[in-house]
C-alpha cells in the first residue's frame, strides 16, 4: 500500500472511530487503537503514539465548551492532575517495558471495562451528607448551572479519588489513551461529584494527563507524522460532527448497539494478544 | 481588566480560549505539513507493520523546529504535534498565572507541581532521545 492509499483509509477509520468514541463517550482515542492494530496492520506502539495525540486534540477541543458554560471544576481539576500526570509518567516508562502482546491484552480489558461502563451508567448517588475536611481546605466544592439556576455541590472521599486518579493516569500512559471511563469512576463514584460536573471536569484533565505522556512517546519514537496526521485530523472531525450530532441523536439503544461492538473489537485485542498476533 | 479582582471565571475564560486557538493552529499545521507530505511521498510505500522508531530528526523538539523550518513534510507535522502538546502545558502555566494573581497560595503551590511534573517529563523526554 502507498502513502496516498493508506492516509485516506486511516482518515476514515478515525473519523468513524471519533464518531462512534464521542457518541458512546468512550472518547476519540480508545477505539483508534485497536482499529490501527486489529485491521489496518499498525504495529501497536505506532497506533497508541497516534491516539494519545489524537486525545490532547479532542479533549482539549471539547473541554474549551465545557470551560465557557461552566462546567468544569479547574480547581478539582487542578488538584487531581497532581495525581493524573505522575501515574501518566509512570505508565509511558513502564509502556516502554510491556510486550505488545501484554499491551494489546490490558488494553481489550480497559476497553471492555469502558464499553460496559458507558451502557450501563448508574445513578447519580446521593449528595453526600458530611463533607471531607480535606476537601474543605483545597476548596473544592462549588457550584454549577442548571434549569432552575446555580446548584451547588460538596465533594468527599478526596483521598480515595486522589488514589484512583494516579491509576487512571498510569492506565492513560501505558496504553496511551485518555480513560476517561476511569477517571468518571473517581469523580463520580468516589468523590460523589454530579455527573455534568465530572464529565467536563474529567474531559478538562485527559488533556493535561496525555500531555505528560505524549513528550516521553514523541522522543521513543512511537509518534510517526504519517500515522498521526490521518488519525489526529480524522478523530477531531468525527468527534466534533458526534458531539453536534448527540443531541438529536440521543437514542440509548443507539449508544448500546456501538457499545456492544466495541465491546467485540475489545474482546478480539485480547484474544490476538493471548495468541501473539498483535 | 482589573487585575485585583481577576477571579475563576475570568481564569476559565482565558483558559477556553487557548485550548480553542491551539488545537485549531496545530491542527491546521498538521493538515499543511500533510498535504505537503502526500504531494511529495504520496507514492511511497506505507509498512508499519513492525517498529523501528522515528529518526532523531522526527524525535527531538529542536531538530523538529530546524525541519519545519527547512519546510520537511514530515517535520511542520511533527511541529504542529509539538504545539498541540504545548496546549495543555500552556493552560497549566495559564491557570498559575491566574491563582498567582488571585493570591490563592494553596492552588499556586498544586498548580506548580503539576507544571513541574509536565515539564520534567518534557526534560526527561529530551534526555531519553
Amino acid at each position: 500500500m502507498t502513502a496516498a492509499e493508506f492516509t485516506p483509509i486511516v482518515f476514515g477509520a478515525a473519523v468513524l472511530g471519533g464518531f462512534v468514541g464521542s457518541l458512546t463517550g468512550l472518547g476519540g482515542g480508545v477505539i483508534i487503537t485497536p482499529v490501527l492494530a486489529l485491521f489496518l496492520g499498525v504495529d501497536m506502539r505506532y497506533a497508541m503514539g497516534a491516539s494519545l495525540i489524537s486525545v490532547i486534540a479532542t479533549s482539549s477541543g471539547a473541554a474549551a465548551a465545557y470551560v465557557r458554560d461552566g462546567y468544569s471544576s479547574i480547581r478539582i481539576g487542578m488538584f487531581l492532575e497532581v495525581a493524573t500526570t505522575l501515574g501518566a509518567v509512570c505508565g509511558a516508562y513502564l509502556s516502554a517495558h510491556v510486550s505488545t502482546r501484554w499491551l494489546a491484552v490490558v488494553f481489550g480489558v480497559m476497553l471492555l471495562q469502558a464499553a460496559w461502563q458507558a451502557s450501563h451508567r448508574p445513578k447519580e448517588a446521593a449528595q453526600p451528607q458530611a463533607v471531607d475536611p480535606l476537601a474543605a481546605r483545597f476548596k473544592m466544592g462549588g457550584s454549577y448551572p442548571t434549569e432552575g439556576g446555580e446548584r451547588r455541590y460538596t465533594v468527599r472521599r478526596v483521598k480515595t479519588g486522589f488514589g484512583l486518579m494516579f491509576g487512571a493516569g498510569a492506565v492513560s500512559g501505558l496504553l496511551g489513551i485518555g480513560s476517561g471511563s476511569l477517571k468518571v469512576i473517581a469523580l463520580d463514584q468516589a468523590m460523589r461529584i454530579p455527573f455534568k460536573v465530572s464529565t467536563a471536569t474529567s474531559n478538562f484533565m485527559i488533556g493535561v494527563t496525555a500531555a505528560a505522556s505524549a513528550s516521553l512517546y514523541l522522543s521513543r519514537g512511537y509518534v510517526d507524522p504519517s500515522i498521526v496526521m490521518p488519525v489526529m485530523l480524522g478523530v477531531l472531525a468525527g468527534s466534533m460532527a458526534g458531539a453536534r450530532l448527540l443531541p438529536r441523536l440521543g437514542v440509548p439503544l443507539l449508544r448500546k448497539a456501538f457499545a456492544v461492538v466495541v465491546g467485540l473489537i475489545a474482546i478480539q485485542m485480547i484474544v490476538s494478544g493471548i495468541r501473539g498476533a498483535i | 481588566m482589573n487585575l485585583r479582582k481577576i477571579g475563576d471565571h475570568d481564569i476559565e475564560r482565558m483558559v477556553s480560549i487557548l485550548l480553542r486557538i491551539g488545537v485549531m493552529v496545530a491542527g491546521a499545521v498538521v493538515l499543511a505539513g500533510g498535504i505537503f507530505y502526500l504531494l511529495h511521498h504520496g507514492g511511497e510505500v506505507a509498512n508499519h507493520r513492525t517498529f523501528h522508531g522515528q529518526p532523531a530528526i522526527d524525535r527531538i523538539a529542536t531538530k523538529i523546529f530546524a525541519g519545519a523550518l527547512a519546510l520537511r513534510a514530515r517535520s511542520i507535522i511533527q511541529f504542529g504535534v509539538l504545539l498541540l502538546i504545548a496546549t495543555p502545558i500552556l493552560r497549566v502555566a495559564l491557570a498559575l498565572a491566574g491563582f498567582a494573581l488571585e493570591r490563592d497560595r494553596t492552588y499556586t503551590i498544586v498548580t506548580l507541581i503539576v507544571l513541574c511534573v509536565l515539564l520534567g517529563s518534557l526534560i526527561a523526554g529530551v534526555i531519553q532521545a
